[in-house]
């Protein structure tokens, strides 16, 4: 199973998330993650949609896509041309100095950031590549994990390369 | 501007949209465009239950190609719609629905008749939309129209608000919209066509599967000269049963599960298979990987989604279906020199030959429906209910023109038939329209008596009665070691049934009172159902058992 990433423009309108995730649970897509924002035009916005499968179950998923109405432009992105990110907020106990002084050393050499810090919990934010957000987490199994929260993914073609309205 | 309330402005756009009528069932939220319609030249047809309307708007687009129209109310009235809604989307059919929904200010309350149809009909509609402003009305009438009828066709939903209906805003009515996630179909690609023509030209053995996107885009013509230039036997699917004259030489019958003998026996010979216009449905391939195997297949259609969605194929061609076979008719010209072999068509005419299936006797389905189809004239429209009765009327009854068999293929919706067939009635009223019941499927809705005879619309049923649900019987004593569960249905007196909604009852028990009865009917002008009882424990045959390929039919 290889990972399929496809930038997707749609109408920026209630009710299109969903009918997008009626059209993957009713067709049985495996997907790992939808991230939807706006985008530089007010009645369109950008969804993000990853998912696990066969190169044949990428290509339906896109022609499917592509038959939404409210679904104006699809694009299956290029891993080796696209930038892709995720943001995870990450809570971890640490009510004891020892902890405390271990979690800013890691937090450091990841580059996140300490966003919140109370007498018992620090929280961490941190942004990368899913893969960097996993081996940190992995890291801070080594804590007591209190919440974890991740955004899904994000991605963007390099250089001129966009996803635009014909 | 136009000042005017949403329900007025709904009326409007409608008889814009050439809309000459809508078939539905009022209630509390929907009263405000009711009130409308009463100033309109658009006929209203009261349904008996709403999802009999959406199979009248169904059988009405099928049988005259223009989306049909149904409406209801909140809720209730919308939730009946949606097996008519999804039989409609599984079959590709044009149909504009209108629902009533509580006023803007109670969705989300759980108000009282209120339901999600939004959410509900997503999956089972082209598009549907909640109308959340009363000046939006005309526009989005037209892009409904434009949505369900444009590409592959298929069912548009249009929620209406109480309130919206009565807001009175300024309104425009404009004679083009856009739908910018709607694309057009591209023009079927040159060098595709000229690929597949080479393989055809090339073929021993060509054999075309056509589909209901033959019928759709109205290609039957060009289907049949493509055939008479390969000299290629013509199956079809369920859905393109009839987009060939069923006695043209060329036609083999539908193909599938219970497909004639002689198209399944044909099409797993041939060594190039042109489709076009079918998505290769489980129904027609039985086993899809299994499905022509050995040959080279050429897939034409107009959704891209469908060409190695079910079956891979060598060459796939994204069009409109007519369109592509023009294309290919003029490559392929190009390219035959000659008179065609005639070993592949002699062939042909052996195995069906060989293949003439023996009737039965006495009041057997295939005299029944080879007799009935001497009785009626060529185009005549021909509904089915789901079931034996379909199975045996797509075995034995020829239909002759692509809009005159009308089915519910890819839903499979027992009581589709009947009000399909008053549906189709009011787009020919200059035919004669049967449906093919059986006595299970007719009690579904058999209540749409009501609306055929006070409506003054006439049709025929001719209930292939077996006290039974045959086609569960027929699995269970296959299948099941002849254990019935659940399947000795007693139904009522169908004549008395018939008389008491003041339709016309026969009941005939014998060939001569069938033909006596059918005669009767055609010259009636008030619906008849012929009752004919039938042997309750006989079988549709031939059948691809489940599970299996083509190639294992059983039954011959």
């Amino acid at each position: 199973m290889k990972t399929f990433i496809f930038g997707t423009l749609v109408e920026h309108k209630p009710g299109v998330l969903q009918k997008v995730s009626n059209m993957f649970r009713q067709r049985n897509f495996n997907i790992e993650s939808i991230t939807v924002g706006p985008t530089e035009r007010e009645d369109v916005a950008r969804m993000t949609i990853t998912m696990k499968g066969e190169e044949e179950d990428a290509v339906q998923l896109e022609k499917q896509l592509r038959k939404l109405i409210d679904v104006l432009e699809v694009k299956l992105l290029d891993p080796s041309e696209t930038v892709v990110r995720e943001l995870a907020l990450v809570k971890v106990r640490a009510d004891d100095w020892r902890a405390r002084s271990d979690l800013v050393n890691w937090a450091n050499i990841f580059r996140s950031r300490i966003v919140d810090v109370s007498p018992d919990a620090i929280m961490i934010e941190i942004t990368g590549a899913p893969s960097k957000i996993d081996a940190f987490l992995e890291l801070m199994k080594r804590f007591e994990l209190l919440e974890i929260s991740r955004t899904g993914i994000t991605a963007m073609e390099r250089g001129l390369n966009r996803i635009g309205l014909k | 501007m136009l000042e005017l309330s949403g329900s007025r402005a709904l009326v409007k756009a409608l008889e814009r949209e050439g809309v000459s009528v809508i078939f539905g069932l009022p209630g509390g939220a929907i009263t405000p465009v009711y009130d409308a319609l009463l100033d309109s030249g658009i006929r209203h047809i009261l349904a008996r239950h709403e999802q009999s309307a959406a199979h009248m708007a169904d059988g009405y687009a099928r049988a005259s190609g223009r989306a049909g129209v149904c409406m209801a109310t909140s809720g209730p009235g919308s939730t009946n719609l949606v097996t008519g809604i999804a039989n409609a989307y599984m079959d590709s059919s044009p149909i504009v629905a209108f629902t009533g929904q509580v006023p803007r200010a109670m969705i989300g309350r759980d108000a009282f008749q209120e339901a999600d149809i939004i959410g509900i009909t997503s999956p089972i509609t082209k598009y549907n939309y909640q109308v959340r402003s009363a000046s939006e009305i005309p526009s989005v009438v037209k892009k409904a129209f434009l949505i369900a009828t444009s590409g592959r066709p298929g069912p548009v939903l249009v929620d209406l608000p109480k309130d919206v209906q009565t807001e009175v805003a300024g309104m425009e009515f404009p004679d083009k919209v856009e739908v910018r996630g709607l694309s057009s179909p591209p023009d079927p690609d040159p060098e595709l066509l000229g690929r597949a023509a080479e393989l055809l030209a090339e073929a021993d053995a060509p054999f075309i599967l056509a589909g209901g996107g033959v019928r759709i885009s109205n290609a039957h013509r060009e289907l049949v000269r493509l055939a008479e230039l390969l000299m290629a036997p013509v199956g079809t699917t369920l859905m393109g049963k009839g987009c060939i004259r069923e006695d043209h030489p060329l036609s083999v019958g539908v193909i599938g599960m219970h497909g004639s003998p002689l198209a399944n026996t044909l099409i797993v010979k041939a060594d190039v298979l042109l489709a076009v216009g079918t998505r290769f449905a489980d129904r027609t391939t039985c086993d899809a990987d299994a499905f022509c195997k050995e040959a080279k297949i050429i897939h034409i259609d107009i959704d891209p989604a469908e060409i190695g969605k079910n079956k891979r194929v060598h060459i796939g061609i994204e069009g409109d279906a007519r369109k592509a076979l023009v294309g290919l008719i003029e490559e392929l010209a190009k390219r035959l020199k000659g008179e065609r072999s005639a070993h592949w068509y002699e062939r042909v005419k052996q195995v069906k030959a060989k293949l003439q299936n023996e009737d039965g006797d006495g009041l057997s389905p295939p005299r029944l429906l080879k007799r009935l189809r001497r009785l009626l004239p060529d185009d005549a429209i021909v509904t089915t209910e789901v079931g034996q009765n379909q199975m045996w009327a797509s075995l034995h009854f020829k239909a002759y023109g692509p809009r005159n068999f009308i089915t519910s293929g890819g839903l499979g919706t027992m009581g589709f038939g009947f009000p399909a067939a008053i549906g189709a009635k009011v787009a020919r009223p200059d035919v004669p329209v049967v449906d093919i019941a059986g006595d299970g499927s007719f009690q579904m809705t058999m209540n749409s008596l009501a609306t055929s005879v006070s409506e003054g619309i006439p049709v025929i049923v001719v209930i292939l009665n077996n006290r039974m649900l045959g086609m569960v019987a027929q699995w269970q004593r296959l299948f099941f070691r002849g254990r019935y569960s659940a399947v000795e249905i007693r139904p009522p007196d169908f004549v008395k049934i018939a008389e008491a909604y003041g339709a016309q009852g026969i009941r005939a028990e014998s060939m001569e009172e069938f033909e006596r009865a059918v005669k009767a009917a055609l010259g009636s002008d008030v619906t008849t159902v012929i009752d004919v009882p039938i042997n309750p424990e006989e079988d549709v045959f031939p059948m691809v058992p489940p599970g299996c390929k083509l190639e294992d039919m059983m039954g011959v």
